[in-house]
C-alpha cells in the first residue's frame, strides 16, 4: 500500500471512529448510567435500581410496550410479506428501471410528511370519509377514531407505505444479481408452480442479501417518533414516544426513569431482531424439509395477488396522501362532505410564511451540510479501499450498519448530555453532527454498489497512461460516478429532512426545521397551516431526486454509456 | 529499450504460488507471447508487471525497464502502457479527450498537443472523431482509439492482456496487423497474454509457456 493510501485509511478510519461511533458509544454510555441512577448534572452520583422502578410505575408502560411490539413487529413482517408477493407476482413483468421510478416518492417523502398526508387522507373528516359519505349517508364526519387509534392501526399503515417500496427497492437490487428467470424456467420444468418457486428456489438466495436492510426497517419501527405521535394512539402512546415526552418533562427527575425506558427501547430492539434470526434459523430448517419431500404444492397464485393487491392499496393510499397535502395547504372552504374544496387561497402561505421561511432555511442548512459532509466522507472512505486495493471487512460494513440499528431515543438524550459538557449543545452545529450520524449510513450503501461496479480495468487504464491517484478519482472516477453520487446525496437531502429526534433533543428545541414544526403543528389546529410545512418538508427531497436525475442527463447528454439507465 | 522480468514469481494470498518463477527478457520492438489457459494467471502476471496487483498478492523478482528496477513503484510511474480484450475509453470523454488523456504532459501547448491527437487519430483512420462519443463508435474503431491513447502516453513498454480475443474474426486479423505494425515501428518491448496461437503467431516473437510451480508445463 503507498504511503497516501495509508495515510487516507487512517484519516476515514479516524473520522468514522470518532465522528459516528464515539458520539453513539458516548450516547449509550450517558444513557446506561442515567438508567442506574447517576447523573451528576442533577446532584444524583449513587448506583441505584430506582429508575428502573420508577418506570415501572408509570401509567401505561405496559401498554406501551404491548404497542410497540404489535406495531413495530407486525408492520416490519407484514411489509416484507406483501413486498416478496408482489415480487414474485410481477417481477418478470416489470423493469428494474420503471420499479425504481414508480417507488422514488414513496422513498422520498419524510415520514412525518406522509403521516400527516395520511391523517388528513383517513381521519373521519378526511377524503376516504367523504368518499363513503354520499353511501353511508354521513352528513356530518363519522364518530369513528381512525387516526390515533387505540390499536396503533394508523400507524401501522403509515409504516407500510413507507417499509413496502424500500423493501421493494432492496428486493429488487437483490433479485438483479440472481438468474431468476432461468431458475424459474428450472423449477417449473420440474413441476413446480411459479409462487412455490418463488419460495422454495429465489427467496432463499434473497434473505441473505436483504437481512441487513430487514433489520434496518424492524428497528426503525420499534422506536419511531414523529410518525408515532402524528399516527400513534396517544394515550398511552407507542414507547418511544412516551419516551420523548418523559425526556422533555418540565420535571428533570423524569430523565431518570425516560433513561432507563431507554435503555429498555435498545434491549427491546436486540431481543426483536434476535428473534429474527431464530425465525431464520428456524425457518431454514423447516424450509429445508419441506424442500427435499419435494411437494410441488397447491398453488400460491391466489397468495401472490392477494399480496399485490394490498401493495397497489398502500401505494394508492399514500399517493392520495401526498396530493392531499398541497391541496389542503391550498383550500380555504372546504366542508364535510365535499370531496374538492369550494374556495382555494393562498392566505396559508402567506400567513404562516414567517414561519416557514426560517424553518426552510434551517432545513436548507441542515440538509446542505449533513449530505456534503457524508458524501465526502463516503467518497473518502471507498476511495481508501481502491488505495489499499482490499475490499471491505465485515466490520466495518458493521460500523456503516451501527447507527441505523441503534434506536435512536437509546442514545440522543446522553448524546446531549456530552454535547453539553463540552458545550456544544443547542446550536446548529450539533444538529448538523447528529444528523450526520443516520445521513452517512446511506449516503454510504447508496454509493457502495455503483462504485464497486466500475470497471477496475479502466482505473488500471488510467494508472497505465501515467494518472496517479488523485487525477483517477477526480478525472475517471468521479465524472463517471456522476449520477449515482448525486442519487447518493439526494437520498442524503431526503434522510436529513426527515429527521426528527436528533433535531429535537440537540438543537434543544431552538433549531425548528419543516419536520418538527410539521410534527408540532400536526397535533393542533389548522390543517392549511400543517399542510403549508407538510408540502414543503415532501417537497425538497423531491427536488432532490429530480435533480440527481436531470443534471447528469444535461451533462452526459452527449454520452450514450452514461446518459440511460436508473441507478 | 528493454522489459526484463527476472525470476518473477507471485503468491496469493494463500500462500500458493501461481507459476513457476518466470525470466524472461523482450527487447525492444520485439513481441513476446506469454501462452497459457485461462486462469493460470496470466492476467496476474500482467497485473503484476504493470503495478496492479490487488492486496493480498506476494510478489518475488524483479522487474526491470531499460536496466532499471521498477518493481516497487506505482503503476503511473512505470510508464508501461496496458491493453484489455475491452477498449475501455473513458465513457464520459469524447475520442479525442480519451486520446488527450494519455498525452505527457510535458507536451506544451493547446495547438500542439490538439495537432498530435488529430494525427494520431489520422493515422488509426479516426480522423474527423475527435467530439465523437466513444459508445458511438464501432467495435474496431474503439480497438484502434485504445491503442492509439495507449501509445500517446509513451510507453517504455507495452502490456497486451489477450488484446484480440472480443474482436469477431475479421476484424481480429486486421487488428493484429495494426497493433503489431504500430509496436514494431515504435521499437516498444511487448510482452502479449493469450490463449490464442493465432495471436501468438501473428506476433511473431517468441512463445513462453506458462508452467505451474512444481515445473509441470501448463
Amino acid at each position: 500500500m503507498s504511503h497516501e493510501g495509508r495515510v487516507l485509511r487512517g484519516v476515514v478510519l479516524a473520522v468514522v471512529v470518532l465522528g459516528l461511533i464515539a458520539p453513539i458509544a458516548l450516547g449509550l454510555w450517558q444513557t446506561g448510567r442515567a438508567a442506574f441512577g447517576i447523573l451528576p448534572a442533577l446532584g444524583r452520583d449513587t448506583l441505584s435500581l430506582e429508575p428502573w422502578r420508577d418506570l415501572a410505575a408509570l401509567p401505561g408502560l405496559a401498554t406501551s410496550l404491548r404497542l410497540t411490539l404489535v406495531t413495530g413487529l407486525g408492520s416490519t413482517v407484514l411489509s416484507l410479506l406483501l413486498a416478496t408477493g408482489f415480487c414474485a407476482a410481477v417481477h418478470a413483468r416489470m423493469s428494474n428501471a420503471t420499479g425504481a421510478r414508480l417507488l422514488t416518492p414513496f422513498l422520498a417523502i419524510p415520514h412525518a410528511a406522509l403521516a400527516v398526508g395520511l391523517a388528513f387522507v383517513l381521519a373521519p373528516s378526511g377524503w376516504i370519509a367523504r368518499l363513503l359519505a354520499p353511501l353511508a349517508g354521513w352528513e356530518r364526519p363519522p364518530d369513528i377514531a381512525t387516526v390515533n387509534d387505540s390499536w396503533g392501526l394508523a400507524l401501522m399503515v403509515g409504516l407500510m407505505v413507507k417499509e413496502v417500496p424500500f423493501l421493494l427497492l432492496v428486493i429488487l437490487s437483490a433479485l438483479s444479481q440472481i438468474p431468476v428467470a432461468r431458475q424459474m424456467a428450472a423449477g417449473r420444468a420440474l413441476g413446480y408452480g411459479r409462487g412455490i418457486v418463488w419460495i422454495k428456489i429465489i427467496m432463499p438466495q434473497v434473505w441473505p442479501l436483504i437481512r441487513l436492510p430487514v433489520w434496518v426497517v424492524l428497528a426503525y419501527a420499534l422506536s419511531v417518533v414523529d410518525m408515532a405521535i402524528i399516527l400513534g394512539p396517544s394515550n398511552p402512546p407507542t414507547l418511544a414516544v412516551a419516551l420523548t415526552r418523559w425526556f422533555s418533562d418540565p420535571d428533570p427527575a423524569m430523565i431518570l426513569p425516560a433513561s432507563a425506558g431507554a435503555v429498555l427501547q435498545v434491549v427491546l430492539v436486540a431481543l426483536a431482531v434476535a428473534l429474527l434470526i431464530g425465525a431464520e434459523a428456524l425457518g431454514k430448517r423447516l424450509g429445508r424439509w419441506w424442500l427435499r419431500r419435494g411437494g410441488r404444492g397447491l398453488s400460491a397464485e391466489p397468495g401472490l395477488w392477494a399480496a399485490s393487491a394490498a401493495v397497489v392499496a398502500l401505494m394508492a393510499v399514500g399517493m392520495l396522501a401526498m396530493v392531499s397535502l398541497l391541496v389542503w395547504s391550498l383550500a380555504w372552504r372546504w366542508s364535510f362532505p365535499q370531496i374538492w374544496p369550494e374556495s382555494f387561497s393562498l392566505k396559508p402561505w402567506a400567513g404562516a410564511q414567517r414561519g416557514w421561511m426560517r424553518a426552510l432555511g434551517n432545513t436548507l442548512v441542515l440538509a446542505g451540510a449533513t449530505a456534503v459532509l457524508s458524501l465526502a466522507l463516503a467518497i473518502a472512505w471507498l476511495e481508501a479501499e481502491d488505495r489499499a486495493r482490499r475490499s471491505r471487512a465485515a466490520w466495518a460494513e458493521a460500523l456503516i450498519y451501527l447507527p441505523l440499528l441503534v434506536p435512536q431515543i437509546g442514545f440522543l438524550y446522553g448524546l446531549n448530555v456530552g454535547f453539553l459538557q463540552v458545550g456544544l449543545s443547542g446550536g446548529i452545529w450539533a444538529v448538523i453532527w447528529a444528523q450526520a450520524l443516520f445521513v452517512f449510513p446511506y449516503v454510504m450503501i447508496a454509493l457502495s454498489d455503483p462504485w464497486r461496479a466500475l470497471d477496475p480495468r479502466m482505473i488500471r487504464a488510467a494508472a497505465a497512461l501515467g494518472a496517479g491517484p488523485g487525477r483517477r478519482l477526480w478525472a475517471v472516477k468521479l465524472p463517471v460516478l456522476l449520477r449515482p453520487i448525486l442519487t447518493a446525496s439526494a437520498i442524503g437531502v431526503a434522510v436529513s429532512v426527515a429527521q426528527y429526534l436528533p433535531t429535537l433533543f440537540m438543537g434543544a428545541g431552538r433549531v425548528a426545521t419543516l419536520t418538527t414544526e410539521a410534527v408540532t403543528l400536526s397535533s393542533g389546529s389548522d390543517r392549511r397551516v400543517t399542510g403549508v410545512y407538510a408540502t414543503l418538508q415532501a417537497a425538497l427531497p423531491f427536488a432532490a431526486y429530480l435533480a440527481a436525475a436531470l443534471v447528469p442527463a444535461w451533462v452526459h447528454r452527449n454520452r450514450r454509456a452514461l446518459s440511460g439507465g436508473v441507478t | 529499450m528493454s522489459l526484463d522480468l527476472d525470476a518473477l514469481s507471485i503468491r496469493a494470498a494463500n500462500g500458493l504460488a501461481l507459476f513457476a518463477p518466470l525470466s524472461l527478457q523482450v527487447p525492444a520492438g520485439a513481441v513476446v507471447t506469454v501462452m497459457g489457459p485461462s486462469g493460470v494467471g496470466k492476467s496476474t502476471l500482467l497485473d503484476a508487471i504493470g503495478g496492479h496487483l490487488a492486496h493480498g498478492f506476494q510478489l518475488s523478482g524483479a522487474v526491470r525497464l531499460n536496466g532499471r528496477d521498477v518493481t516497487h513503484l506505482p503503476a503511473e510511474a512505470r510508464r508501461i502502457g496496458l491493453m484489455f480484450q475491452d477498449a475501455l475509453l473513458f465513457p464520459h470523454l469524447s475520442v479525442g479527450d480519451n486520446l488527450a488523456f494519455g498525452l505527457p504532459p510535458g507536451l506544451r501547448g493547446r495547438a500542439r498537443r490538439r495537432a498530435a491527437v488529430e494525427d494520431a487519430l489520422a493515422q488509426a483512420g479516426l480522423a474527423g472523431l475527435h467530439d465523437r462519443d466513444p459508445a458511438t463508435l464501432s467495435g474496431g474503431q474503439r480497438a484502434r482509439a485504445a491503442l492509439m491513447r495507449t501509445l500517446l502516453a509513451d510507453p517504455a513498454a507495452l502490456l497486451l492482456d489477450e488484446p484480440f480475443s472480443k474482436l469477431d474474426a475479421g476484424l481480429r486479423d486486421e487488428m493484429r496487423a495494426f497493433t503489431f505494425a504500430h509496436v514494431t515501428s515504435r521499437a516498444v518491448p511487448t510482452l502479449m497474454v493469450t490463449h490464442d496461437p493465432e495471436d501468438a503467431r501473428a506476433a511473431g516473437g517468441p512463445v513462453v509457456g506458462l508452467t505451474s510451480p512444481e515445473g509441470r508445463r501448463l
